[in-house]
């Protein structure tokens, strides 16, 4: 099964970054293989779209599941459009939260748990 | 008297008094009895209704239109999700194509493009326009909904009421942005309001380098005349730039203003400045 | 590190006056300059620009006068009222079409709709952002260019930079001025905020503003207080405005006197603490006192 995770870099010992729309990486990982692309995230200067334009990027990556820490009301409308899952308060590095979603233990999302914009921080 | 005549009442920084100069002169130029209209265009923070207590007749609530896709019709195509710059329209996969309708920007790109035509337009509400009378002076106002961003798209509707013949007020917002640029577009003349202090100056520059680029008429009041230095008056002497009113740093002002008084009303002695500007008005 | 966020609804109330002295007592800041078509933070604080990078907002569409067939597809699909017949006579017809840059939105519309191509797209760069330092810390601010779109877009990237370099300093606050208004410019400056201060003065306008101001807080669910500056001019509309804070479950963490030395410190391009050695400078310190317990105290959402 293939997932992305958002990422602060681009390998599986990088830390899950907390952001959605504005992660600095999306890693997609081949559960079963372990195998991994890094993408560089192309939408982080972006205003209103960034949420949606890294839903896209995982859309067309192919996944059927999304790891993170927040996401906001754009990604997650445009996510659940696609029918991909989605996972929030993930934290520690790709690896670790890989085997959080493996060990059933990561929780899924019902809804958006940031509000619009809310990846402006830091 | 008849021709119709548009002066945008605008500065740079907050605060400096466009209300104040603009619902003053309203009032004083329709006593004059010329056909005067005050169109408040601050449409995030309208006051000069607070001032000019106008009677409503007219309430009328304004919309943009946004995509709305038919998703019998769509053959999931794409086209509408690349044409858009926004990522107000968004294609996911076959027939399953999502809007955003806060990220939209009424180009109407994507209703065009579409090969089946299966998107059409849907109102979206951005505000409200408000049309009333407040003794001679006809006024209308808009508010922008809470929460919404379309503020240039409610400045042109509340544009739109100016009539013919008038002499047109249009109290701008503060700054130098597409909100400042919509308001005093087509405007016949531009008065810029600032205060002798720093951030005035320093504000009423980038508004004077604006109405330059508009190509605009314009000349200077300064509010709060007295408060601060003189090098409001030094940049406009420099620059050849009119200064055509100086309103004193009287405090009474400031509390008529506070509660919702006209300062021509309230301090009788300002009236003949307020004259004095009318006439300039006319004779522009 | 607690961002703290200055804004007032009306114009004139004394954001920037009220961050260029909470930059002055704030051990360990950030300063952030949001008003970014009329910044004014940087007449106080003094920034000695370290970076300077180009900003760019959008897209704007220009007709190649060579290329155009005069066919006048462009106005046709254009919703800005961007296009015009009063360009040069090219080789095949006597007027070109041309688009005023002022009014073109970037929409891309007539790019995609030229049957010859004649229309280019390119990214524009519609103002400057800078990183500096100032005698109070380090300073993110921008010069948006004139009669340009204020989408909010390069509101948002100071505050991502300036909240970069507090995090990398590990620096107590990030002090953000803001801007009027309710629209694009002052949502992408308070999303997410750890506290806005809205600045009002007791006026009627002022009161109206605010209760727009704090709707639109508490529509993004961000911790508001007020602060009262003036309010003197009209003490009773002050006790009206506290009045209605209250029913709102608002505090108001100070009332500031006017005071002319507020201008006169301006004048001299220092700080209201800097300037001010008397009562004035005592409530404004009582304010931040007030405005850090707030911050202190608040669970982090």
């Amino acid at each position: 099964m293939k997932i992305a995770v958002t990422s602060q870099g681009g390998s599986l010992d990088s830390q899950v970054d907390p952001r959605f729309g504005r992660a600095a990486y999306f890693v997609i990982v081949d559960t079963s293989t372990m195998e991994f692309e890094a993408i560089e995230n192309q939408n982080i200067a972006a205003s209103g779209g960034a949420g949606i334009g890294s839903a896209k990027t995982v859309i067309d990556a192919g996944v059927q599941a999304v790891l993170t820490g927040n996401c906001g009301p754009n990604a997650h409308k445009t996510l659940t459009a696609a029918g991909i899952r989605l996972f929030t308060c993930l934290s520690g590095t790709i690896a670790e939260a890989i085997e959080t979603y493996k060990s059933g233990k990561a929780v899924e999302a019902s809804g958006p748990n940031v509000k619009s914009h809310s990846g402006m921080d830091a | 008297m008849s021709k119709g005549f548009t002066v945008a009442v605008a500065s740079g920084k907050g605060g400096t008094g466009k209300t104040t100069i603009a619902v003053n002169l309203a009032h004083i130029a329709a006593g004059l009895g010329r056909k005067v209209q005050y169109l408040d265009c601050d449409v995030e923070e309208p006051n000069g209704h607070i001032f000019l207590k106008p009677q409503i007749t007219g309430r009328r609530a304004v919309t943009v239109d946004v995509p709305q896709v038919d998703t019998d019709k769509c053959t999931g195509c794409g086209e509408c999700g690349r044409i858009c710059q926004y990522s107000a329209i968004v294609h996911i996969t076959g027939n399953n194509v999502l809007t955003f309708e806060h990220l939209c920007h009424s180009c109407g790109g994507c209703i065009r493009i579409c090969p089946v035509d299966a998107i059409k337009p849907r109102l979206l509400a951005i505000g409200e326009i408000e049309l009333g009378t407040a003794g001679n002076v006809g006024f209308v106002h808009g508010r922008l909904r809470i929460g919404n961003v379309r503020t240039p798209s409610l400045i042109k509707k509340v544009k739109s009421h100016i009539r013919k013949g008038c002499l047109a007020i249009v109290d701008v917002p503060p700054g130098t942005s597409c909100p400042v640029v919509e308001a005093v577009k087509g405007a016949d003349f531009v008065l810029l309001v600032t205060e002798p202090t720093p951030f005035g100056l320093n504000d009423l520059k980038l508004a004077v380098a604006l109405v330059r680029q508009m190509g605009l008429p314009f000349a200077v009041a300064i509010n709060r005349y007295g408060l601060g230095n003189d090098e409001v008056e030094k940049y406009c002497k420099s620059e050849n730039i009119e200064i055509i009113l100086k309103l004193p740093d009287d405090r009474r002002i400031a509390e008529a203003y506070s509660t919702g008084q006209m300062v021509v009303d309230a301090l009788c002695e300002y009236k003949e400045q307020f004259l004095g500007l009318a006439h300039a008005m006319a004779g522009r | 590190m607690k961002e703290i966020v200055v804004i007032s609804g009306k114009g004139g109330t004394g954001k920037t006056s009220m961050v260029g002295a909470f930059a002055a007592l704030a051990a360990d800041a950030v300063l952030a300059d949001c008003d970014v078509d009329a910044a004014d933070l940087h007449l106080i604080v003094n920034p000695e620009v370290k970076e300077t990078h180009d900003f760019v907002g959008g897209k704007r569409a220009r007709i190649i006068a060579d290329k155009c067939a005069g066919c006048g597809k462009c106005r046709e699909v254009c919703n800005f009222d961007a296009v015009s017949l009063d360009g040069p006579a090219n080789g095949v017809v006597e007027k070109t079409y041309t688009i005023d840059p002022i009014a073109c939105e970037g929409c891309g519309v007539c790019v995609r709709f030229c049957p010859v191509d004649a229309i280019e797209f390119k990214d524009t760069v519609n103002g400057q952002w800078f990183i500096s330092d100032t005698r109070f810390g380090p300073m993110v601010h921008a010069k948006l260019g004139i009669a340009e779109e204020n989408s909010g877009k390069l509101v948002s990237l100071i505050r991502k930079e300036a909240k970069r370099i507090a995090n990398e300093r590990n620096s107590n606050f990030l002090i953000v001025d803001g801007s009027p208004g309710i629209g694009c410019p002052v949502i992408a400056s308070i999303s997410g905020a750890d506290l806005v201060l809205a600045v009002t003065e007791p006026t009627m306008s002022a009161h109206h503003d605010l209760d727009r101001v704090v709707e639109l807080t508490a529509h993004f669910a961000v911790p508001t207080a007020i602060c009262i500056n003036k309010f003197d001019i009209n003490p009773e509309m002050a006790a009206e405005i506290e009045k209605t804070a209250g029913q709102k479950g608002l505090r108001v963490l100070g009332k500031i006197p006017y005071d002319v030395a507020v201008t006169k410190a301006q004048i001299l391009a220092k700080s209201i603490i800097e300037y001010s050695s008397n009562g004035l400078k005592r409530q404004i310190e009582s304010l931040w006192q007030s405005t850090m317990d707030m911050l202190n105290t608040k669970e982090s959402t």
